[in-house]
C-alpha cells in the first residue's frame, strides 16, 4: 500500500553505504537507518521539513520501533533521490503514506540486533528483546548494547517482511505520545540552516528581474545603469519558458553581485523594454465577470443524483448564492532561495524544496543535464503551503551558475514573491436549491468554475481535473434526492498552483456557507439541520459503480467516506464549543485528505466593522495519532491560515500584472487578528492515520463568515471579508 | 567606506555603502545569518535585532544609523542560547517553521526589558510587526506570558 518505497526493505534492501544519501554509519540496515559501534542511531528524514515537524516524526516511529533512546538518534535530511520513495512533501500523506514502512524498518532492523544478540549467546532469538537501545535476554539476564551489535547485526540477513513483529501499542515509547522537535535548539537560537542561509565557496548572489506578464520576453535590456552599483559583477539573460511553463524559469534578466542588496540595487536601474504576449489583456475584474456568467449556464455534470431539473421544474421555495473566491498567494515567511553550483557538467544545489526529486528533474532540463548528475541538499524550508514543491527558483539558480562559472545564490525579493507565484486559483461558484415545506432540500445544484491547476502543466486546460473536483465538490455528503454537482471552464493568465488544502479551501466556502443559508431560510438550528442533511452513519461513495472518486489517491475500501466519522466530530465540536449558548458563533464541517473536521469559531464585530476572533474550537479525527502536540501545532496554524484566507487574501491583476507586491498590499494574519484561543479537540481513533497538514484550512473561512452572519445578519459570499462592508 | 559596528560585543569594521541595510550587512557580509529577510520593508519583523536596547527592523537601519551603537542579533541574545524566552520557547514548542522565530523572540525580549509583566494588549501591540505564516502566534504569546514568570496558558 506505500508506493515504491515499501521496496527498500527486504530483498531489495541496497548494500551497505551504497548510496551517499545512506547513512554512513558502521552498520546500515536500511536505507533509512544506520548504526555506529558507539551506539549512535542515524535515521533518514527523507521527507522536507517545513514546519509540520515531519522531520521529528517519522524517525520517531522508527526509533520506537527499533527500541531506541531517542537520546542517541541523530536525524540526517535525505538528499533527493528516487530510492526513499516519494518525497514529494504534499498533500498532507507524510505520515498517511510512510508510517507503516517506519515501523517496518525500525522493526526490522529490531530483528537482526535480537537475533545478533541471540547468536552471540546462544540462545533463541525469540528469548531476546531490543528496549532502550539494548538487547536483553529475559532468561539470564544479560543485556548489550546496540553498539556493540553492529559487526554481529551486520551479518544477519535481512528479515523477510512477514519474519517481522510490530511492537503493540502498548509498548509504544514515542509513538502517539511524541519528542521534542529535533530542530527546536536551532530553530530558537538562530542557528537553523534554511536555504536563504546557505553558502558556498565563490558564491555570488543574483536579483532577477522577471516579465511582468506571464509568457513576456525581453525585447531589450539598457544595464549600464546597474552595472555601475558597488557589487555589481554581471548580467545575465534568462530565457523566457517554453509552454507549458511547468516548474521553468519565468525568463528575464539578473543581476549578479556580491552580496544580495548590491544585486537587488542593481536590479533596480535596469530599464527593459518587454514583449508582454497575449496575458497582457489578462484583468480580474473583467475575468471574474466572466466566470460569473459560466457559473450561470449547465456545464459539464460531474455527479448527478436524481434530476435536479425536473425538482426545479416543480416549483417551490428556491435559495440561490454566487460565492466568489479570490488568487492568493503562498506568502511562505521564506521567499523562494536557492544555492547551485555547476561544474563538469554536474550541478549540487541547496534548496528550500518540498520536492527534491523534481527539483532535479527540472535542473536538469534547465541545463540539459542527466538528473542523476543533480544533487539535491533539502534545507530547512522556511514555509512551503505548496509554493516549495515547484523549483522553478533552483532552475533559475542553476542557469545562472552555469553561464557565470560559480556558484550563484537565487534570492527572490517578497515583491518577487507575490507577482509570480503559483496563484491558488480564483474560483467561482453557483448554488441554487429547493426546500420543502420541512425546510429541507429537494434539490441542490452547485457548479464551480475556476482556472485548474492543470494550465501549469498543459496550456488550454480549462476543466479542473479529478484531483480538484473530489475535494469538496463531488464528495458533498448530504442525502438530497436530487443532486448535481457541475464544473466550467477557465482559462489561466497567471501560473496556478496547489495551495495548503487546494480546492478545498473554495468548495467548502461555497458549500458550507450555502447549507448555513439553507437552515436559516428553513429557520433551522445550523448544526441540527447539517446533521440532518448528513444522515444516519454511511459509507458514502459519490459515484456508486461508476468511475472511482479520486479519495486522495487512495481506495474507498481502505480508506472509506465515513459520514459517521464526521458526525462524530460535529457533535463533539458542538459539544465543546458552546454552541448554543451565544450568538456569534459560526459552523462548518468538511473531509479533507481523508480527515474529517469540524470547526465553530466565535467572532466580535464592533461597531467600526473590525472584526475579532476570540475562540475557536476545531474539533478532528485524523485516525491514529503519532506526534500529538503536532497535530495539536498544525490545526492551531491551520486556523490562523483560514483566518488570512477568510479576513484578508487576495491577489488582483490588469493589464496582465498582478497588482499586490508585499505584506503591505497582501497582508497576512497579525497576532491581534488572529484567533485569541483555539481549542483542538481530537477524537480517539483507531483508524489508519491520515492528513493533518491542511485539513484545518477549509472550514475555517466558512466557519468565520457564518459567525459574521450569526452576529450581524450580513451574509458574506465574496472573500475575503474585507471585501464587504459590515456595517 | 568602512563603517565600525559592535554587534553582540564584538567590534568589527564593514566596508560597504553606508546605505547598505544593517541586514543584509548582517546576513552576507558577517555571516549572522540567524535575522531574517522576509519582507525589506518593515512589515514581517523576521530581521529584528536590538539597536542600543530597542527592537528595530534591521532591514531598514542602514549601517550609518547602526554605526558606534550597541547591536545584538539572535545569536548574541545570550550566551548559551538559554534566554529565559527560549527556554520559553522550547518548552511550549512554539516554532513549526522557524524561519520568523529570531525575530519574534528578539521582539519578545525587548518587550520584557520593557515590561516585565506584559498583558496580552501590551503583547499585540509589541508583537503585531511579527509575521508567523505556519500561525504560532498562540504559543508566541503562552511563551512571552511564561517567561515572564506568570506562567499563563
Amino acid at each position: 500500500m506505500f508506493g515504491a518505497g515499501a521496496l527498500v526493505l527486504g530483498s531489495q534492501i541496497l548494500p551497505v553505504r551504497a548510496k551517499a544519501s545512506t547513512t554512513n554509519a558502521a552498520w546500515s540496515p536500511s536505507l533509512f537507518l544506520g548504526v555506529d559501534t558507539d551506539g549512535t542511531v542515524t535515521i533518514i528524514a527523507h521527507r522536507s521539513e517545513m514546519g509540520t515537524g515531519i522531520r521529528t516524526s517519522l524517525p520517531m516511529v522508527v526509533a520506537d520501533e527499533l527500541g531506541a533512546d531517542w537520546n542517541r538518534v541523530k536525524v540526517q535530511q535525505a538528499l533527493g533521490d528516487e530510492s526513499f520513495g516519494s518525497q514529494d512533501t504534499d498533500g498532507s500523506c507524510s505520515i498517511r503514506d510512510f508510517y507503516d514502512q517506519m515501523r517496518e524498518v525500525g522493526a526490522s532492523a529490531r530483528l537482526m540486533l535480537e537475533r545478533a544478540a541471540a547468536s552471540k549467546w546462544s540462545v533463541p532469538a525469540s528469548e531476546c528483546k531490543a528496549v532502550n537501545h539494548a538487547v536483553s535476554h529475559a532468561g539470564s539476564g544479560r543485556s548489550v548494547g546496540f553498539g556493540e551489535l553492529v559487526a554481529l547485526a551486520a551479518a544477519q540477513p535481512v528479515p523477510r517482511k512477514e519474519e517481522l513483529h510490530l511492537i503493540s501499542p502498548a509498548e509504544f515509547r514515542y509513538i502517539g505520545k511524541g519528542v521534542p522537535l529535533v530542530d527546536l535548539e536551532a530553530l530558537t537560537t538562530g542557528k537553523g540552516m534554511f536555504a536563504m542561509d546557505a553558502r558556498m565557496p565563490g558564491m555570488v548572489f543574483a536579483s532577477i528581474e522577471r516579465p511582468p506578464v506571464l509568457g513576456g520576453k525581453v525585447n531589450s535590456v539598457d544595464d549600464s545603469g546597474a552595472r555601475k552599483v558597488t557589487g555589481v559583477s554581471g548580467i545575465v539573460s534568462i530565457p523566457t519558458f517554453k509552454p507549458p511553463h511547468g516548474f521553468q524559469p519565468l525568463g528575464g534578466v539578473a543581476v549578479i553581485a556580491d552580496n544580495t542588496w548590491s544585486a537587488m540595487q542593481g536590479r533596480r536601474k535596469l530599464k527593459i523594454d518587454w514583449d508582454l504576449g497575449p496575458n497582457a489583456a489578462f484583468d480580474s475584474v473583467s475575468f471574474r465577470k466572466a466566470m460569473v456568467e459560466t457559473s450561470h449556464a449547465p456545464q459539464k455534470v460531474l455527479r448527478d443524483v436524481g434530476n435536479v431539473d425536473q425538482e426545479f421544474a416543480k416549483g417551490g421555495k428556491v435559495i440561490e448564492a454566487d460565492y466568489y473566491t479570490p488568487l492568493l498567494a503562498h506568502v511562505p515567511m521564506e521567499p523562494p532561495a536557492a544555492v547551485a553550483e555547476f561544474k563538469d557538467g554536474k550541478c549540487v544545489v541547496y534548496a528550500a524544496t518540498q520536492s527534491p526529486v523534481d527539483l532535479q528533474n527540472s535542473v536538469a532540463a534547465g541545463l540539459g543535464i542527466d538528473k542523476k548528475d543533480v544533487t539535491c541538499h533539502v534545507t530547512l524550508l522556511g514555509g512551503g503551503f505548496g509554493r516549495k514543491s515547484k523549483p522553478d527558483f533552483a532552475v533559475e539558480a542553476a542557469m545562472l551558475s552555469k553561464t557565470v562559472g560559480k556558484p550563484v545564490k537565487v534570492v527572490w525579493s517578497r515583491e518577487d514573491d507575490v507577482r509570480f507565484d503559483y496563484y491558488h486559483s480564483t474560483a467561482a461558484m453557483y448554488m441554487k436549491a429547493q426546500l420543502d415545506h420541512s425546510g429541507k432540500p429537494t434539490a441542490w445544484l452547485q457548479r464551480s468554475v475556476f482556472p485548474p491547476i492543470g494550465s501549469t502543466f498543459a496550456p488550454n486546460t480549462t476543466y479542473g481535473d479529478e484531483g480538484e473536483m473530489a475535494m469538496g465538490w463531488t464528495d458533498v455528503p448530504f442525502e438530497i434526492p436530487n443532486h448535481r454537482a457541475e464544473n466550467g471552464p477557465a482559462e489561466a493568465h497567471v501560473r496556478i498552483g496547489w495551495l495548503r488544502s487546494v480546492a478545498n479551501v473554495y468548495h467548502a466556502f461555497a458549500v458550507q456557507s450555502f447549507v448555513n443559508e439553507l437552515a436559516t431560510a428553513a429557520g433551522r438550528d445550523p448544526i441540527d439541520y447539517f446533521l440532518e442533511l448528513l444522515g444516519e452513519p454511511r459509507k458514502f461513495d459519490p459515484h456508486p459503480g461508476g468511475k472511482p472518486f479520486g479519495n486522495y489517491g487512495k481506495s474507498l475500501e481502505n480508506y472509506p467516506w465515513d459520514t459517521g466519522r464526521l458526525r462524530r466530530v460535529v457533535e463533539t465540536v458542538r459539544d465543546q464549543s458552546g454552541w448554543g449558548k451565544k450568538k456569534t458563533l459560526g459552523f462548518a464541517a468538511h473531509r479533507s485528505f481523508l480527515t474529517y473536521v469540524a470547526v465553530v469559531a466565535e467572532v466580535d464585530v464592533n461597531d467600526r466593522g473590525q472584526v475579532r476572533i476570540p475562540r475557536v474550537h476545531m474539533a478532528i479525527d485524523c485516525g491514529q495519532v503519532i506526534h500529538p502536540d503536532r497535530v495539536k501545532a498544525q490545526f492551531e496554524g491551520a486556523a490562523v491560515f483560514g483566518t488570512s484566507i477568510a479576513m484578508l487574501g487576495e491577489i488582483t491583476a490588469s493589464d496582465g500584472r498582478v497588482k499586490q507586491s508585499n505584506f503591505d498590499s497582501y497582508p497576512v494574519a497579525r497576532i491581534h487578528e488572529s484567533p485569541i484561543e483555539t481549542h483542538v479537540h481530537i477524537v480517539a481513533s483507531n483508524e489508519p492515520p491520515t492528513g493533518v497538514g491542511e485539513p484545518g484550512v477549509p472550514p475555517m473561512a466558512p466557519a468565520i463568515c457564518n459567525a459574521i452572519f450569526a452576529g450581524t445578519g450580513t451574509r458574506i459570499r465574496e472573500l475575503p471579508v474585507k471585501k464587504t462592508k459590515l456595517v | 567606506m568602512a563603517t565600525q559596528l559592535t554587534i553582540n560585543g564584538r567590534s568589527t569594521t564593514v566596508d560597504a555603502p553606508p546605505d547598505t541595510p544593517l541586514l543584509w550587512v548582517l546576513r552576507d557580509v558577517l555571516n549572522l545569518h540567524g535575522t531574517k529577510y522576509g519582507c525589506g520593508i518593515g512589515q514581517c519583523g523576521a530581521c529584528t535585532v536590538h539597536l542600543a536596547g530597542q527592537a528595530v527592523r534591521s532591514c531598514l537601519t542602514p549601517i550609518s544609523a547602526a554605526a558606534n551603537q550597541k547591536i545584538t542579533t539572535i545569536e548574541g541574545l545570550s550566551p548559551n542560547g538559554q534566554h529565559p524566552l527560549q527556554v520559553a520557547w522550547q518548552q511550549i514548542d512554539v516554532p513549526q517553521c522557524g524561519y520568523c522565530q529570531a525575530g519574534q523572540i528578539m521582539s519578545a525580549a525587548a518587550l520584557l526589558a520593557k515590561h516585565p509583566k506584559p498583558t496580552d494588549d501590551q503583547i499585540d501591540s509589541a508583537m503585531n510587526g511579527n509575521l508567523c505564516r505556519c500561525g504560532t502566534y498562540l504559543r508566541v504569546r503562552q511563551a512571552i506570558h511564561q517567561a515572564a514568570g506568570q506562567g499563563k496558558v
